[in-house]
């Protein structure tokens, strides 16, 4: 193991103003085995790809944003899923800590084996995507595990994350009442669950993947009409 | 002393000397609450709001101007009294007898009056002409005395907007002092300091303040005589809350009645009148209601100030506007929150009477001001984009805590500070200059006195910087002498009686100098530090272009190695500008501030190492440029923050637009983030930010379908403006800018 434990970052997003409490810095790591059809960041997939810094550097970095984190504000980890490079990501986290900055981690959920502990231990928030309301569907459409994401989840509450359920509403995939109230249900099985948050489907992400010259999957899919969102948030409250 | 109309108010040194804070000090009530007191406009408001409404649409279908007299010379009693609607108006006075007339002002230059007549469809009449006949205007002079430096730093626009055509503004009176004391006291100290100054030795510069209070004191007569004719006698102390806010507006009307300067600020009023407020409040004399109704009744009037102008300075300052700067809230030195209820009040006109670009409402942001008015504020701004923030946190150690602020940024102490303003040094063409050995880029034209140029092909870092270090004295030279001559001129002929009448006798004064397209100067030194860049030139050896290749560190991106850039050159150049002695001894003092002239200077400037081509806009005020800041808002935001105050007096002004969905999921999230971006900038040092919340797509519809947003109002560099005075081509500047999305 390198003196130097280093993350493979894909970009940094200065302000993150929705990716958990208050304000914050946000780092997208590089590398995901998912493959979530209105995936945003299809560039963010490959493992190989983005830029190494070390974690004290990352830390630097985020350093200087401290003057906006407040009380609320800090670091939040997304991707890519983060979990893949889990070993490390629980030094930066801990060092987060060590310099009084909190974190939150953007996370679809893993089997919380030691390493994927490592890194809740020092999490204050999770903000968890639940992809599908069944297991053949998380399967079947994401290459996730509903079951496993259940379990990542009990593992937060057990180690006392703040958890925010999301979930991305897709018209005629994951736009259905009873999902969405099943999405709920088990949600709220979780003591340390704070908000269910429905996010709408959207396209802003057509011009990237032309870019990439690799087709989007749901290119002939409308958005999320802001009338059936918050037709389904009213279920989540 | 002591006046009847005083009464109920803590007595102190105010009473005894001209001192407004004094009597703040004493007597204001700090408000630590919500805003859920505020009273909304009762029919009466909307009524007269609906009346100003018409005549605003009535003037935009008009092309912007109403109308104009143009057999008046603007001044205190010229017009007599006009009226928006005489029996249910509560605060009076118009600049002329009717609303949103225009008179001509032609003391600061009579082509520019004769020029923004014609524009309008109208002829100057004979009688002004003859009259200015045998007048000289500040114009007149300033071209009398001009040298040839001057004149080609001018024509060629490496420096642009130099205040020597018209008014040059930038003066606060203290207002307030005609409600606290009455005009009458006010001449008696101006008497007695103008006999003070006879009894010693009298050289030129003591008969020039001599022959300056006898105009001051004329002025405060007509100021009377100017209330006399609309039935009030302002000789005396205004007696209660709606005196105090008639009293304030009139001296505030009579400045602008005789001075068409380029920014007319009203000062901080809004906790010295509350002082008034809260004693009526409570003996019962007046309702909530009532007060507001003052307040949104006054707020119209401001929003009825007009200047004629000519399209071309509406050019360089976009949407005719009057930068009626109010600053509100901050901080005292003792710790005590400056925020009264009236600071929510006079926010709360932006929803009783609609979002509007004037008055131009400057919150002074402290770390320390109540939660209640950071929430409200961060609210106004989502709702209204009509508010900007300035800190407090960095202005109070300065200046005090009875300032207020000049224009856009420009911090002075009410009353006791004034300034010499003028135009900005454009530091792009300063480089390009530099590079060829004092030649202009764009004509060729040798401007600077021919030395040595840049010889090679590739440029490097060190040899860029060395030209810029033989050229930088003459530009700061020329600069200091072309602001010499206009405000010795000014002082001259286009004296602001009024406004220093209401100003302390012994005044400090700054000279504020400018510079426009710091981004640029900064990405191209990086691009030539960090990247290759060779030079292309033309037949006569000028160099007009340049070919880039390779990455280079960009300023906005909180990345030192292009951010130092900016700091260095900013040190440098007001070094430079420090070396030239001014005009009466003013304090140099430098802002990174172009409004939306930034078009206009691009306009005026080649192509630039950092690939922007011939023509192309600046980013406005100390912005990275457009779509260059990649790192997001914070980084953005952590880039300017760098650019030292201490160097930058005179202000560095940041423009921020976000969309909503990138700066919270729901309002209650937003209006604390909000806060949160400002408090953590003005951490930093950093001194004020402009916040826009909207959609791109929104100004986009707005440019096609104007009739749609009768009422968009933008913040621009220091100031907020109706989307729809802008040119076209300001409108696609701004639609162009940085907008901090999600991702």
């Amino acid at each position: 193991m390198s003196t130097y434990p280093t993350l493979r970052v894909h970009s940094f997003q200065s302000l993150g103003a929705v990716d958990g409490p208050g304000l914050r810095y946000v780092i997208f790591l590089q590398g995901c085995p998912y493959r979530c059809p209105y995936c945003h960041n299809p560039d963010t997939k490959p493992y190989n790809g983005g830029t190494e810094y070390t974690v004290n550097d990352l830390c630097d970095r985020a350093e200087r944003y401290r003057s906006y984190f407040g009380k609320t504000g800090g670091v939040t980890v997304s991707g890519g899923e983060p979990l893949v490079q889990r070993a490390f990501l629980a030094e930066f986290f801990a060092e987060c800590h060590r310099r009084g900055i909190s974190t939150c981690l953007d996370t679809a959920g893993m089997v919380p084996d030691d390493g994927v502990r490592a890194v809740l231990a020092h999490t204050d928030t999770v903000l968890c995507d639940i992809k599908h309301s069944t297991e053949d569907g998380c399967r079947g459409i994401f290459g996730t595990s509903l079951a496993v994401t259940n379990e990542f989840l009990a593992a937060c509450d057990e180690l006392g994350c703040r958890i925010r359920v999301r979930h991305v509403v897709v018209p005629s995939l994951t736009d259905g009442e009873d999902h969405i109230r099943e999405i709920v249900r088990m949600a709220r099985a979780y003591r340390n669950l704070e908000t269910i948050e429905l996010l709408p489907f959207r396209k802003l992400c057509t011009e990237k993947y032309a870019k990439l010259g690799i087709p989007f999957p749901l290119a002939d899919t409308p958005e999320c009409d802001g009338e059936t969102l918050s037709r389904l948030r009213e279920l989540t409250v | 002393m002591k006046a009847e109309q005083w009464m109920g108010f803590a007595g102190g040194d105010w009473q005894n000397e001209i001192n407004v804070r004094d009597f703040i000090q004493k007597n204001y009530t700090p408000y630590e609450g919500d805003a859920s007191f505020l009273a909304p406009a009762t029919e009466r408001t909307k009524n007269l709001n609906r009346k100003l409404d018409a005549l605003l649409a009535e003037e935009a279908a008009k092309g912007g101007v109403l109308d104009i007299d143009t057999e008046t010379v603007a001044s205190l009693c010229n017009f007599a009294p006009g009226y928006l609607d005489r029996d249910n108006e509560i605060i009076v006075g118009l600049q002329t007898d009717k609303p949103l007339k225009r008179a001509v002002n032609p003391f600061g230059g009579i082509n520019m009056t004769r020029k923004a007549c014609k524009a309008y469809g109208y002829q100057l009449s004979e009688k002004v002409e003859r009259e200015f006949k045998y007048r000289t205007t500040h114009n007149d002079g300033v071209f009398r005395v001009y040298n040839d430096a001057i004149r080609a730093a001018r024509h060629t626009g490496i420096i642009t907007g130099l205040p020597d055509a018209y008014g040059r503004g930038r003066i606060i009176g203290d207002y307030r002092r005609v409600a606290l004391y009455g005009v009458d006291r006010l001449i008696e100290e101006k008497k007695r300091d103008k006999a003070q100054i006879a009894s010693f030795n009298v050289e030129a510069d003591d008969i020039r303040r001599l022959e300056e209070l006898y105009q001051q004191i004329s002025f405060l007569e007509k100021l009377k005589t100017m209330a006399e004719m609309y039935g009030f006698d302002i000789s005396v102390p205004a007696k209660d809350s709606r005196e105090a806010v008639q009293w304030l507006y009139f001296g505030y009307l009579g400045a602008i009645k005789e001075q068409n300067g380029a920014a007319m600020s009203l000062g901080r009023t809004m906790t010295f009148l509350d002082i008034y407020f809260e004693r009526d409040l409570k003996s019962g004399v007046y309702t909530e209601e009532q007060i507001q109704e003052f307040i949104d009744d006054f707020v119209m009037k401001l929003r009825m100030a007009r200047h004629l102008r000519t399209p071309e300075y509406n050019e360089l300052f976009a949407g005719d506007p009057m930068w009626i700067t109010e600053a509100i809230g901050g901080m005292g030195v003792d710790g005590r929150t400056l925020v009264t209820k009236s600071s929510f009040r006079i926010l709360h006109t932006l929803y009783n009477l609609n979002p509007s670009a004037e008055p131009n409402l400057t919150v002074l942001w402290s770390r320390d001001l109540p939660e209640g008015f950071r929430r409200y504020a961060a609210k106004v701004s989502c709702d209204t984009d009509s508010i900007q923030y300035e800190n407090d946190d960095v202005m109070r150690p300065v200046y005090g805590d009875d300032y207020a602020i000049a224009c856009c940024v420009s911090a002075m102490r009410v009353g006791k500070d004034m300034q010499f303003f003028g135009a900005r040094a454009n530091l792009v063409k300063l480089l390009l200059l530099s590079l060829n050995g004092g030649r202009d880029e764009k004509s060729g034209e040798q401007i600077a006195p021919a030395g040595k140029r840049f010889e090679g092909e590739i440029l490097d870092y060190e040899t860029a910087c060395a030209l810029m270090d033989e050229y930088r004295p003459w530009l700061a030279g020329t600069y200091v002498k072309a602001m010499n001559m206009i405000h010795y001129m000014h002082d001259k002929y286009a004296y602001e009686k009024l406004q220093m009448a209401l100003h302390d006798t012994d005044v400090h004064r700054y000279m504020a100098f400018g510079i426009a397209g710091l981004s640029v100067l900064a990405d191209s030194l990086s691009a030539i530090k960090h990247a290759r860049v060779r030079v292309i030139r033309d037949e006569t050896g000028l160099i007009t272009d340049f070919e880039t290749v390779g990455d280079f560190p960009k300023y906005g991106n909180d990345d030192d190695r292009a951010d130092a850039i900016a700091v260095e050159q900013v040190g440098k150049f007001y070094e430079a500008l420090k070396a030239i002695p001014t005009y009466r001894g003013a304090e140099h003092t430098l802002s990174i501030l172009t409004i939306t002239s930034n078009v206009v200077y691009g306009k005026k400037t080649g192509n630039t190492p950092d690939g922007r081509r011939l023509g192309e806009p600046f980013a406005p005020g100390a912005n990275p440029m457009h779509g260059r800041d990649a790192s997001g808002a914070l980084a953005s935001l952590n880039s300017v923050a760098k650019l030292s105050y201490d160097v930058c007096k005179d202000g560095i002004s940041n423009t921020f637009c976000i969309v909503p969905q990138a700066l919270g999921a729901d309002d209650e999230s937003r209006h604390s983030n909000l806060c949160g971006i400002i408090d953590g900038y003005f951490a930093q040092g950093a001194q004020h930010i402009n916040v826009n919340v909207f959609n791109r797509d929104m100004l986009v519809d707005a440019s096609e379908h104007p009739e749609k947003y009768p009422n968009l109002t933008i913040r621009v560099s220091g100031y907020a403006v109706n989307f729809h005075r802008l040119s076209k081509e300001q409108q696609k500047e701004v639609i162009a800018r940085t907008f901090h999305g999600v991702m």
